[in-house]
């Protein structure tokens, strides 16, 4: 459900979505290739099911509408909405299968009673563009299975607990599959005719199995005869410090100082250090500027922090002034207190991060990375570049062969003059300069990679050049002749030998 | 040469002075800043030859260049790095500037957590002057960190750098498999100019056996260049070897 409905506002944002009447399945991988994850109204009116395998539904359904389901940005929605919903109640947690758990013990009364909280928490999540089936219950075992099971709106008190869980299928105990069919064969088919039965007699049978898929052990928490506590996670901790100007002002930067040294101290105080700073500056025209600094390492260094904004002050539009300016730790990490060397060394390693974040502050952090490295057989995507304030460096790959120390990129094309076709150069021209070659080693023939590359890509018969200067290149010639992917193989210069 | 002064007869012949005999001193003190001129498209062996002299060591390897050079001279292919025996690991600053190439590289001298900081800039533009350099030389002179300056297609100017090497290709040695095939690199190697050195010049190619000796500090082999000797044996005295 919440799959599909963030998938059509996600594309909406980019092409029309296929209509209401289509059939649509978002598909994951699976074992055996895709299988479909999240479906469409249309799509379940059909009969399709999840977890079945996509090539099966497309074969029974030829007009079928399958698209790629984006797994994390569910999981990060959902993180982000077990937060959001602590405007109801302080104590959330998220549940299995994109289900929220709140613990409204106390707080029902804030928003005019049990059942208008739940009409209040249904119509925002209709304001967000979600469906959200809500239920009441002592447990959170009870509440979940007449949510997913229920009618969608119950209520549920202590009493009537028992007589409310009874007609519901075994499943909702949030049992596995293989639980559920082994019930399903013994012939209890609902948690009330699982509940009948005398207890010694299922205690043996279901000795063996783990507390979180003991049927018995989940009727006694959806029961409330067993503790069933709610984790929820801690609040993301927010850290801001302000200056309010009695005059608007143009340049930020006098300010900045008192600002970090504020934010250090709070920082210091909770043992955090900031991944992300944010500078905001409130112009008097009612608009605002923001100025963002990301460090390779957690960091509550004042003079540090401060030396990131160098050089970006300037470029910020202030307008007619501003009164007002916010620095906010947007990203923090715990960093507790580190003893100092006794004899007045310094960690390398904290150096070299200082030095990442200052550079990344200032050229940008695209432009800083550590090499890493792929397994392919191409030259030119061997190596990738990570960006050196998320990253790590990586160990090199072992060459098994000689490789240039520099490579052009992209490789220029050559014009060359051969002996015969299938040889090395005996001439070429590159940058208006003729070479003659004196030595060769080669060819090292390198095919295209078919799992990747388009079809029709040429292979590269790669060649190490000595010309009578003395440099030394590497060539290749792509593709041979009469490989019935072109024309005439052209020559390319990709790299400089030392 | 002294002559007789009354027949005018040859007493003796000068000694033909070996050209400049390989100082291995001159390689082993890492100079604060080094400058490097490739020759035409000998960027490669520019980039081999300050690779043979990086100290050894744990902390990364800043290694910053500018556009025009990325464009001209292509971009340090990492894989072979290792290959030619750098250990450390290799942070990458590409900048479009020669302005952020200098800045980077003081930014790199004050950190004594790198190893080395390589920087690259093509085109010898008016930022990188006798002021740039001096900066760069007495901030790696504070904090230890070696500089290395590779400025390709640059007449050279003034500079504060401690050693200046001039390097162009020469043909490789012949491979001991393939006698079609280019073996390891030489290169042409000229000191110009070095505060404590004589200047000189030598046939240079990479030794990656001397990497396995813990007293190098470089992977480097140098040969006397053979010049021809009736030019050579100038007037110049024998360079007198300084304290440094």
């Amino acid at each position: 459900m919440l799959t599909m409905e963030r998938w059509r506002r996600v594309i909406a944002q980019y092409r029309s979505a296929p209509g209401d009447e289509v059939p649509v399945v978002l598909s994951r991988d699976g074992s055996h290739g895709p299988v479909v994850h999240g479906l469409s109204a249309a799509a379940q009116t059909r009969g399709i099911e999840a977890g079945a395998r996509v090539v099966d539904v497309q074969a029974i359904h030829p007009d079928l509408h399958v698209e790629p389901a984006d797994l994390e940005g569910d999981e990060a929605l959902i993180q982000r909405l077990v937060h959001w919903a602590r405007r109801w109640c302080p104590w959330t947690a998220r549940d299995v299968d994109h289900g929220l758990l709140l613990d409204v013990t106390g707080c029902t009364h804030l928003f005019g009673g049990e059942a208008a909280m739940l009409r209040d928490i249904r119509s925002r999540f209709a304001l967000q563009g979600l469906t959200a089936r809500t239920a009441m219950a002592p447990t959170p075992g009870a509440a979940q299975a007449l949510a997913r099971f229920g009618s969608g709106a119950q209520i549920c008190g202590a009493e009537d607990l028992a007589a409310a869980l009874a007609p519901l299928p075994v499943a909702a105990l949030r049992l596995d599959a293989q639980t559920t069919r082994l019930l399903d064969r013994l012939g209890l088919k609902t948690i009330g005719a699982l509940s009948d039965l005398p207890r010694a007699a299922l205690m043996r049978r279901f000795a063996s199995l783990k507390p979180d898929r003991n049927p018995l052990i989940l009727l006694d928490k959806a029961l409330g005869q067993a503790p069933d506590p709610l984790n929820a996670p801690p609040d993301h901790r927010h850290f801001m410090t302000r200056s309010r100007l009695p005059e608007p002002v143009i340049d930020p930067a006098p300010h900045l100082p008192a600002l970090v040294e504020d934010l250090c101290t709070l920082l210091a105080r909770a043992e955090l250090g900031a991944r992300r700073l944010r500078l905001t500056i409130y112009r008097i025209d009612g608009d605002w500027r923001t100025l963002g600094v990301a460090t390779a390492r957690a960091s509550r260094d004042p003079a540090h922090l401060r030396r990131l904004f160098d050089g970006k002050l300037e470029n910020i539009d202030s307008g007619f002034g501003f009164d007002l300016l916010t620095l906010e730790a947007t990203d923090s990490e715990p960093l507790p207190l580190i003893q100092d060397h006794l004899d007045g060394k310094r960690d390398p390693s904290a150096d070299v991060a200082g030095l990442l974040d200052r550079l990344a502050a200032k050229l940008g952090s695209d432009k800083v990375s550590w090499p890493a490295w792929r397994e392919t057989h191409k030259p030119e995507r061997v190596e990738h570049r990570v960006d050196a304030l998320q990253g790590t460096p990586a160990a090199a790959p072992t060459l098994l062969r000689e490789r240039p120390l520099r490579l052009l990129t992209p490789p220029e094309e050559v014009r060359v003059i051969y002996a015969v076709p299938e040889g090395p150069p005996s001439q070429f021209n590159w940058r208006r300069v003729t070479y003659k070659t004196t030595r060769h080693a080669g060819p090292e023939r390198i095919a295209p990679e078919w799992w990747r590359d388009r079809p029709g890509t040429r292979l590269r018969d790669y060649y190490k050049v000595e010309v009578e200067g003395g440099q030394r290149f590497w060539l290749y010639r792509e593709g041979v002749i009469h490989d019935g992917r072109g024309a005439e193989p052209r020559w390319f210069l990709h790299g400089l030998f030392a | 040469m002294t002559t007789d002064s009354t027949y005018g007869q040859v007493l003796t012949l000068p000694r033909r002075r070996p050209s400049t005999p390989p100082e291995p001193g001159v390689l082993a003190t890492h100079a604060p800043l080094t400058d490097v001129f490739p020759g035409a498209f000998a960027s490669a062996s520019a980039s081999g030859f300050v690779l043979s002299l990086l100290p050894r060591g744990k902390g990364p390897v800043l290694w910053v260049q500018d556009f025009l050079s990325r464009r001209e001279n292509g971009v340090p292919y990492t894989p072979s790095l290792a290959a030619f025996g750098l250990e450390q690991p290799v942070l990458l600053v590409t900048a479009s500037h020669a302005r952020d190439v200098l800045w980077t590289m003081e930014e790199g001298a004050s950190c004594a957590g790198l190893s080395a900081v390589i920087g690259e800039v093509h085109g010898g533009p008016e930022v990188l002057d006798f002021t740039a350099t001096k900066r760069l030389s007495l901030r790696a002179e504070a904090s230890g960190v070696p500089l290395y300056l590779i400025r390709s297609g640059d007449p050279g100017g003034l500079s504060a750098a401690r050693m200046r090497w001039r390097i162009a290709s020469l043909p490789a040695q012949a491979h001991p498999d393939d006698p079609q095939a280019p073996g390891a690199a030489r290169w042409d190697l000229e000191l110009f100019r070095a505060r404590g050195h004589a200047p000189g010049r030598w046939v240079a190619s990479h030794d990656p056996d001397k990497r396995q000796s813990p007293r190098a500090a470089d992977r480097l082999r140098l040969v006397p260049y053979a010049d021809d000797g009736a030019v050579a044996s100038g007037d110049r005295p024998i360079p007198q070897r300084s304290g440094g």
